[in-house]
């Protein structure tokens, strides 16, 4: 026994090799997650424990500190009373509406809300978190569009036009230290009273929240390139125009896609955000409103977390594209 | 024979002053030069004596305070817009996304040749730089002394009758850098063209040059030319003759001339 798992590693077969490669890359995370999940579980305790001492007592069972109401345990510290009654422990993970929801409660409620929807054929109904995702995303990536567009055009210019870079820099920095929720419902009743409702207020604020980094980072990679770079093109007397599509712009490459990533995920909260000052029915801003309303913290961390795997997957596919284009440029070995 | 050929830069009482934060910098002061045609000249001198500076001015990349500089009797930015020299900087500075015969296609793009010519001119140049082959790799596929060969071919990719070299083998080892100064001569040889070269290694000077420039800073100037008597056909071996030590001679005694007016 002792024998062959101290043989195994030795015969390093391709497969072996393979698993090996894919176990060290998975243990880390593995890790992380344990413990995420440990102190998310140790959390849910203290947190919900006031309330299901609450229950106990009603349903006829005696809690300590024995004579303390409801009411005294109120002010008494969670932590002891959560160490008072740990037979109490296994309710604070099971409650229809607790302060902090247990990760299973979590993705029951995610599972139910996309999968089995899915499954059920009603992938696409109001109560289907899919169809609140997806309402989400065409406005997040059109305002990421919009953004990122917008946001090249101004590098561009700032980088080629000393005005614009006195000028706009400023301005660009200045829009971005106003708090997006105060002028989020603002623009929503502005275009709302122009008739422009729906998607476009939405992405609009999305856009407004992802130009900014993408164009910090176009500034900066237009102008990555050195001074001898510059003087070679210079010695072939180039034009403006062909040193930016020759140098500028390839240059600009990696930092295009690093501030995309920042972009798609600013244009994403500008979305959330977007959603909850008009009471919009739909979406995973709206979801997390309504959750808050009732109460309902399952539905909210559900949502909180498909907007977290939502930002991961979006993320991601900008991180595929860059891989790509760069091994496509011969940028990465 | 290349002393009555005509002068191709003509440098008159040139001045350079670069002001700084710290104050104005005299780069260059009252440099007259001549080179000639098929002239292969070395610039030799301690750091910081001018000798970019003054490569950079004929080159147009750099304007002078006062003097006349002609390039091919033109202003250096005239001789620029005419495509008169191709520009060797001390790093390979190729495109990293670019392939070895897309960055030597890069000028060619930019002055407007055909993608015919452009093929044909790239194969012509890689074959004179060794580089057959490697056409298709990345630069960091290409070691260091490739790199600086392949960035050689970008600048006779596109016929200048001058090449301007600022330290082009600085970072080699010596055996790559003799092999590469062996074909940098032979391709001189060939091609008949005119070209400014700046070392710091006095061996590398006497064994390209058929004239030497030594230099001395603060304020930079030149302090000595030396003329050559070595045969235009070099080999390697040629180092070790009594006529080369002599030149190699003359050009230490004039950089510790240049030092000693300095301290
Ligand atoms: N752009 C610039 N601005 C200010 N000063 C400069 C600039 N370029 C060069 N100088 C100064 O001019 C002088 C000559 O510089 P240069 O680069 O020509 O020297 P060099 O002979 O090439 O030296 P090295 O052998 O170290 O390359 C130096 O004192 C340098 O500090
Ligand atoms: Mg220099």
């Amino acid at each position: 026994m002792t024998d062959a798992t101290m043989t195994a590693p030795a015969r390093s077969t391709g497969f072996g090799r393979a698993v090996r490669g894919t176990w060290n890359a998975v243990f880390p995370v593995v890790v992380v997650v344990s413990v995420i999940f440990a102190i998310w579980y140790a959390a849910c305790v203290p947190m919900n424990i006031k309330a299901a001492l609450d229950q106990a007592e009603r349903d006829g069972v005696i809690v300590n500190p024995a004579g303390a109401t409801a009411r005294d345990r109120r002010d008494m510290s969670a932590i002891g009373l959560a160490f008072k009654n740990p037979e109490q422990a296994g309710d604070t993970f099971v409650q229809e509406r607790p302060r902090l929801p247990a990760p299973h409660q979590v993705a029951r409620e995610l599972w139910k809300t996309t999968g089995d929807m899915v499954l059920r054929g009603k992938a696409f109904s109001k109560r289907s978190l899919l169809y609140h995702a997806w309402v989400t995303l065409s406005a997040t990536v059109l305002g990421f569009a919009m953004g990122t567009v917008g946001g090249v055009a101004l590098a561009v210019g700032i980088v080629h036009s000393r005005v614009m870079n006195m000028s706009v820099m400023p301005w660009a920095i200045a829009s971005q230290t106003i708090p997006i929720l105060a002028i989020a419902p603002m623009i929503i009743v502005v275009l709302n009273s122009i008739g422009i409702t729906g998607l476009i207020p939405k992405a609009m604020i999305s856009a407004y929240l992802s130009f900014f980094p993408v164009t910090v980072g176009m500034v900066k990679g237009l102008r990555s390139p050195d001074g001898m770079q510059l003087d070679l093109l210079k010695t072939y007397s180039a034009s403006q125009g062909e040193t930016f599509w020759k140098l500028r712009l390839p240059s600009s490459m990696p930092y295009f896609f690093t501030s995309m990533k920042i972009g798609m995920a600013a244009s994403l909260v500008g979305a959330i955000v977007g959603e909850m000052p008009t009471g919009a029915v739909a979406g995973l801003g709206a979801r997390l409103l309504a959750g808050s309303y009732y109460g309902q913290t399952i539905q909210i961390w559900a949502a909180l977390f498909s907007a977290a795997i939502l930002a991961a997957v979006l993320v991601g596919v900008i991180g595929a594209l860059q891989r790509m284009t760069l091994k496509k440029m011969g940028m990465v070995r | 024979m290349n002393t009555t050929s005509q002068p191709v830069i003509v440098a008159e009482k040139l001045d350079l002053t670069f002001q700084t934060n710290d104050g104005p910098v005299q780069a260059l002061r009252d440099v007259n030069l001549t080179i000639n045609k098929g002239d292969f000249v070395s610039f030799i001198g301690p750091s910081g004596c001018g000798k970019t500076t003054f490569l950079r001015v004929v080159a147009a990349l750099e304007h002078p305070t006062g003097g006349q500089i002609s390039v091919n009797g033109m202003t250096p930015d005239e001789a620029r817009r005419a495509r008169a020299y191709g520009y060797v900087f001390q790093a390979a500075g190729l495109y990293p996304w670019r392939t070895i015969e897309k960055n030597i296609m890069l000028p060619l793009e930019i002055m407007g040749y055909s993608s015919d010519e452009q093929a044909e001119h790239v194969d012509r140049v890689l074959k004179m730089v060794d580089l057959e082959g490697f056409g298709k790799k990345y630069p960091w596929q290409l070691s260091g002394g490739m790199q600086q060969r392949a960035s050689i071919a970008r600048a006779l990719a596109f016929d200048a009758g001058i090449l301007l070299m600022d330290e082009p083998f600085g970072a080699l080892d010596e055996i790559v850098r003799d092999h590469l100064n062996e074909q940098l001569l032979a391709l001189w040889d060939r091609t008949g063209m005119t070209v400014g070269f700046v070392t710091h290694s006095i061996p590398e000077a006497v064994y390209l040059s058929t004239r030497i420039v030594v230099m001395s800073p603060r304020p930079g100037r030149i302090t000595d030319v030396i003329e050559s008597t070595l045969p235009r056909e070099r080999p390697l071996d040629i180092r070790d003759t009594p006529e080369f030590l002599e030149i190699a001679h003359r050009v230490r005694e004039g950089l510790r001339a240049g030092h000693a007016y300095d301290d």
